[in-house]
């Protein structure tokens, strides 16, 4: 494969990359966040597997046999602590604004400054050795697919060099873009995951195609190899046999798996849900089960089917490319590169926001010339600084691979950057645990952990460079045999790694543990030990309150937010805290409160230390003893409580007087109601009175009235009476119907029989109006239970309704009666004018007529219908009107069948 | 004096009919809205006595239209209705009426307003 295609197709996968970044954070920015799920935060955890694990593990599993598998299982079997360290370091890093390891220790030790760089310093010597021997696979695996190696080393630095160009823009463009690193960076994270999906499914590719198709299956290929005396005595008595290197190996891979900074970047600071740890839990070792699948099989293949001079680190690649399977060469290469380039983005972003936050930034505040220098613009500048810092690491780390890398195998690197990041584990358990951890001790203890690491690691690479003579290692420093670096007091059992380990940790731990019990603890160191190691207890009430007392104008705060946020944002985020917390800003002086969460703010942007500075400056302090945090913290808690019970008070309070307004408003509606149902009745019954008023005045006036006029008069006044009369009744009927007061005599009736009665009773109206009345009695029982003369009352108001309607002669009417799914259905049908649609509900209100002027006004009192409707709704049933204008009405009434 | 009267019920119409005969005006008699309307064109009444709720046309609407039509302006409107609330009189005031009697009225004070009127016009 030309050296041009490996380029293009690595080039062509960073560019995939971007756009997987891009469009994240352009989905970010919607609030469809693909972040927020335990998987991409699962997979984004698999960053710990490196170039390392990707070539390394096969060439490691041939030269020590099974030892490989330590750095998997030791984060393996402690995964199920994270739950109790993981969730509490998430949990205090959200509520302390921290971004790094190197913060979380600065800030748990009293804001320490020379912790924070401490840190940083061991972190980037550790780490740069790790980034390079990435761009040492990278450079490497090009090597070999364009069957060059050894030879043209110049230009294979050209292209590392362009890759590492190529990487340190991507890292600028996703890793170091807004200020405030506790901001997520959902694209870098949405493109780590989805490289660790591309190395996991590259290297499960070649191996099971190395398995099942250059052999036939496991099976063969162990037998075969058994058949080596070189792996036989690896695998039977190597140091993968050494159970004292296997503890210490475990124990480093567990304390890396957390604290390496690319790892602490991905787990802690970008971790948007601590849920997603119970997932991750047993998704992350399974991803470390599955990537190591095929790693014995692959080694065997190397060993069984590859020239003995083939670089075992580089079997993924040599093994496919001897089979001539181009695809999957091209496959393995891209694997092994996202595996590189995953861990080198994410360690340069972490290791940059250290670089800025812990020494560029503290080192600037502190300095009291330049705080005035400090402008509205200092943002840009902190995030630049990450920018130069993510530039000058990874060429840093390119010129290491250069010069230094070389003589180096993957994992020995790996190794000696685990080992470093281990010297910050007892500051870090310790921190979190005991609250007597102090400053003095972990700076102690990190000094000496870095030196004796420094000491037995990385001095001896620098023997065989020579830059030191070997003597050295044989004989001791200026002869001492006790001071060898790899033999530290005559221990010269253990491997180099695991004596570096042993010996750092142990002197790191006692120091910290006696520097810590030696001094007293200042008052912040305690506060914050206090704040750290109770996180769980005091929960929200840390966010809230203040472990601070002193004095500090509003007006500087809100200089020193506007410096790094610009004056909008840091108005508006100010506001809000104010107005969330009720606080007074009115006088000059900051409520305390304000003041905390500015340095959080702060804290955020550039870090614990610096942030303790910048507040510290404008602020008059007197130092609080640690009684009154824990008193200040119990109060807030109480606080909350008390709110708690307030607002579910506030909110019972609420309901009620819901349900108050809710009922006054029903009452306001039936009263409404009422008052329009009186104003109505009034109005029906001032017609007829009218009449009545003036015919008789008239009568009284006109004594020479003609005596056929004079009986006509009369009779008008009677009739009109009668009419008033039956309204007054109806009105009445239909108010006691309605109140519920007026009580059914139910008793089984037979419907025909009503019916019949109801026909005879309106049969003398009907005959004056020569209208035909049809109604044939069936054989069917029809028997409800009903008040007999509410029924008929019914029956006789939709006749008469019907005769009235009808015209004269020529008009028919039928009552029908049916049985249908237990209920008894009666039908008055006429062939009267009909009911236009609009009006077929309105009918069954009361005095419709009254509110419609544009219909002429049946004779009747309005009523008639409503009270019809009321009652057969008393009896269970439903009285309802099809009609078609000029085709005439049925009106239907359903009751239920007797028992 | 020509006397149009204007109501849906009938024997409201009867009893007004034979009063203002009586006094010996010319009555012309309409059972809606539409009717009246039409009525007020074709006679040239004095008088109108309006009910206001009638289907077709309701009392204020005639009344509007004969106090802004040029040559009907001079046309007097007494509303006799059974609404008989502040509210109501105000309204018909306001739709231009020279009088509103709510009901049911007095046929002596009727009677005496119509003279009243017939003498000035």
């Amino acid at each position: 494969m030309s050296n041009l295609t490996l380029l293009v197709s690595a080039l062509l996968y960073l560019s995939l990359l971007f756009w997987i970044a891009y469009r994240a954070e352009q989905r970010s920015r919607q609030g469809r966040s693909l972040v927020n799920n335990p998987y991409i935060y699962a997979l984004s955890l698999a960053v710990y597997c490196t170039a390392w694990t990707f070539y390394g593990s096969v060439g490691r599993a041939t030269s020590e046999g099974i030892q490989f598998l330590a750095v998997y299982v030791g984060p393996t079997i402690t995964a199920p602590l994270w739950w109790i360290v993981l969730r509490k370091t998430i949990r205090i890093c959200k509520a302390q604004r921290i971004t790094s390891i190197a913060d979380f220790v600065s800030a748990r030790y009293g804001k320490n400054r020379t912790l924070g760089v401490l840190v940083t310093v061991l972190s980037v010597m550790g780490i740069i050795p790790y980034i390079s021997i990435q761009l040492k696979a990278v450079s490497g695996s090009v090597a070999v697919l364009s069957g060059e190696a050894g030879g043209q080393t110049g230009l294979r630095h050209d292209q590392s060099l362009l890759i590492t160009l190529f990487l340190a823009v991507f890292t600028i463009l996703f890793g170091a873009r807004k200020l405030e690193a506790t901001e997520r960076h959902e694209g870098l994270v949405t493109a780590i995951a989805f490289e660790s999906l591309v190395k996991l499914v590259a290297f499960l590719s070649v191996g099971a195609f190395v398995t099942f198709g250059l052999f036939n299956g496991p099976g063969e290929i162990f037998e075969r190899a058994s058949q080596l005396p070189e792996l036989r005595e690896r695998f039977t008595q190597g140091p993968g046999y050494s159970s004292g290197d296997w503890f210490w190996y475990c124990l480093l891979s567990a304390v890396a798996v957390l604290f390496l900074p690319r790892q602490f970047q991905v787990a802690v600071v970008e971790n948007v849900n601590e849920a997603h740890l119970n997932k991750a839990m047993w998704l992350f070792p399974l991803y470390l089960f599955l990537i190591n699948l095929f790693v014995l099989p692959l080694a065997f293949g190397g060993k069984l089917l590859l020239a003995a001079g083939v670089n075992a680190d580089t079997y993924v690649l040599s093994l496919p490319l001897m089979a001539g399977q181009k695809g999957l060469v091209l496959l393995a290469y891209i694997g092994g590169f996202s595996a590189a380039t995953s861990m080198i983005i994410v360690e340069a972003t972490a290791l940059s926001v250290m670089i800025s936050n812990n020494v560029v930034m503290p080192l600037l505040v502190s300095l009291p010339g330049l705080q005035r220098w400090f402008g509205p613009g200092s943002s840009v500048f902190v995030i630049n600084t990450r920018r130069l810092a993510i530039m000058v690491l990874l060429l840093l780390a390119y010129f290491y691979y250069r010069e230094v890398a070389d003589y180096f195998s993957l994992v020995s690197v790996g190794m000696i950057s685990f080992a470093a990041v281990a010297q910050f584990a007892p500051a870090i358990i310790g921190g979190i645990y005991w609250k007597r951890g102090a400053q003095f001790g972990a700076i102690t203890g990190l000094v000496a952990g870095m030196l004796i690491w420094f000491y037995t690691l990385i001095v001896p690479t620098l023997v065989p460079v020579g830059f030191l003579p070997a003597s050295l290692m044989t004989e001791g420093p200026f002869g001492i045999w006790a001071l060898r670096p790899q033999a530290l007091f005559g221990l010269d059992s253990l491997s180099p790694i695991s004596h570096a380990v042993f010996w750092s940790l142990f002197i790191n731990t006692a120091l910290y543990v006696w520097g810590s019990l030696h001094r007293a603890q200042s008052s912040l160191d305690h506060n914050q030990a206090v704040l750290f190691v109770d996180v769980f207890r005091y929960r929200s009430a840390v966010e809230s309150s203040v472990v601070w007392k002193g004095k500090a104008l509003v007006t500087d705060l809100r200089a020193l937010l506007a410096r790094f946020f610009g004056d909008d944002r840091s108005n508006r985020l100010i506001e809000r805290y104010v107005r969330r917390n009720g606080l007074n800003v009115v006088q000059p002086y900051a409520d305390p409160r304000l003041v905390t969460y500015t340095e959080k703010l702060l804290a955020g942007a550039i870090g614990t230390a610096s942030a303790r500075i910048l507040v510290a400056s404008v602020a008059k302090e007197e130092p609080i003893s640690v009684e009154e945090v824990i008193r200040i913290l119990k109060n807030s808690q109480e606080l909350l409580a008390v709110n708690k019970e307030l607002k579910r008070k506030s909110a019972e309070l609420e309901q009620l007087t819901q349900q108050l307004s809710e009922a006054n408003e029903r009452l306001k509606r039936a009263d409404q109601q009422k008052d329009d149902f009186l104003s109505t009745v009034t109005h029906e019954i001032r017609t007829p009175i009218t009449s009545v008023r003036a015919l008789s005045e008239i009568l009284h006036d006109t004594p020479d009235m003609d005596l056929a006029t004079r009986q006509h008069f009369l009779e008008t006044i009677i009739k009109e009476s009668e009419r008033l009369t039956r309204l007054i009744n109806q009105v009445l009927d239909l108010e006691r119907i309605e109140s519920g007061r007026h009580k059914l005599v139910r008793e089984p009736v037979s419907l025909p029989e009503i019916i019949q009665d109801s026909v005879e009773a309106v049969a003398q109206l009907a005959a004056e109006k020569h209208i035909r009345l049809h109604y044939r009695p069936t054989d069917q029982p029809l028997t409800v239970e009903a008040d007999r003369d509410r029924m008929q009352q019914v029956l006789i108001n939709l006749l008469s309704n019907a005769i009235k309607f009808s015209p004269a002669e020529t008009g028919e009417i039928a009552v029908r009666t049916e049985l249908r799914n237990g209920h008894c259905l009666v039908s008055v049908a006429d062939n009267g004018q009909g009911i236009d649609p609009a009006y077929q509900k309105l009918i069954f209100e009361k005095f419709y007529q009254a509110h419609d002027k544009a219909v002429r006004k049946p004779k009747g009192s309005g009523l008639g219908l409503a009270i019809s409707k009321k009652i057969i709704e008393l009896h269970h049933g439903n009285l309802t009107v099809e009609s078609r204008p000029g085709q005439g009405s049925t009106f239907t009434f359903e009751l239920p069948v007797a028992e | 004096m020509k006397v149009l009267i204007a109501d849906d019920e009938p024997n409201i119409l009867l009893s007004l009919e034979f009063l203002m005969k009586k006094e010996g005006y010319r009555v012309f008699i309409a059972r809606d809205g539409k009717e009246a309307y039409d009525l007020i064109q074709q006679e040239m009444p004095d008088l109108l006595l309006l009910d206001i709720m009638m289907p077709g046309m309701d009392g204020y609407e005639l009344c509007r239209f004969v106090k802004n039509t040029e040559g009907f302006r001079h046309m007097k409107v007494i509303f006799l209705s059974a609404k008989s609330k502040e509210a109501d009189l105000k309204k018909g005031y306001e739709a231009g009426a020279d009088l509103y009697l709510p009901k049911p009225f007095s046929t002596r004070e009727l009677v005496a307003k119509v003279a009243e009127m017939s003498a000035q016009a």
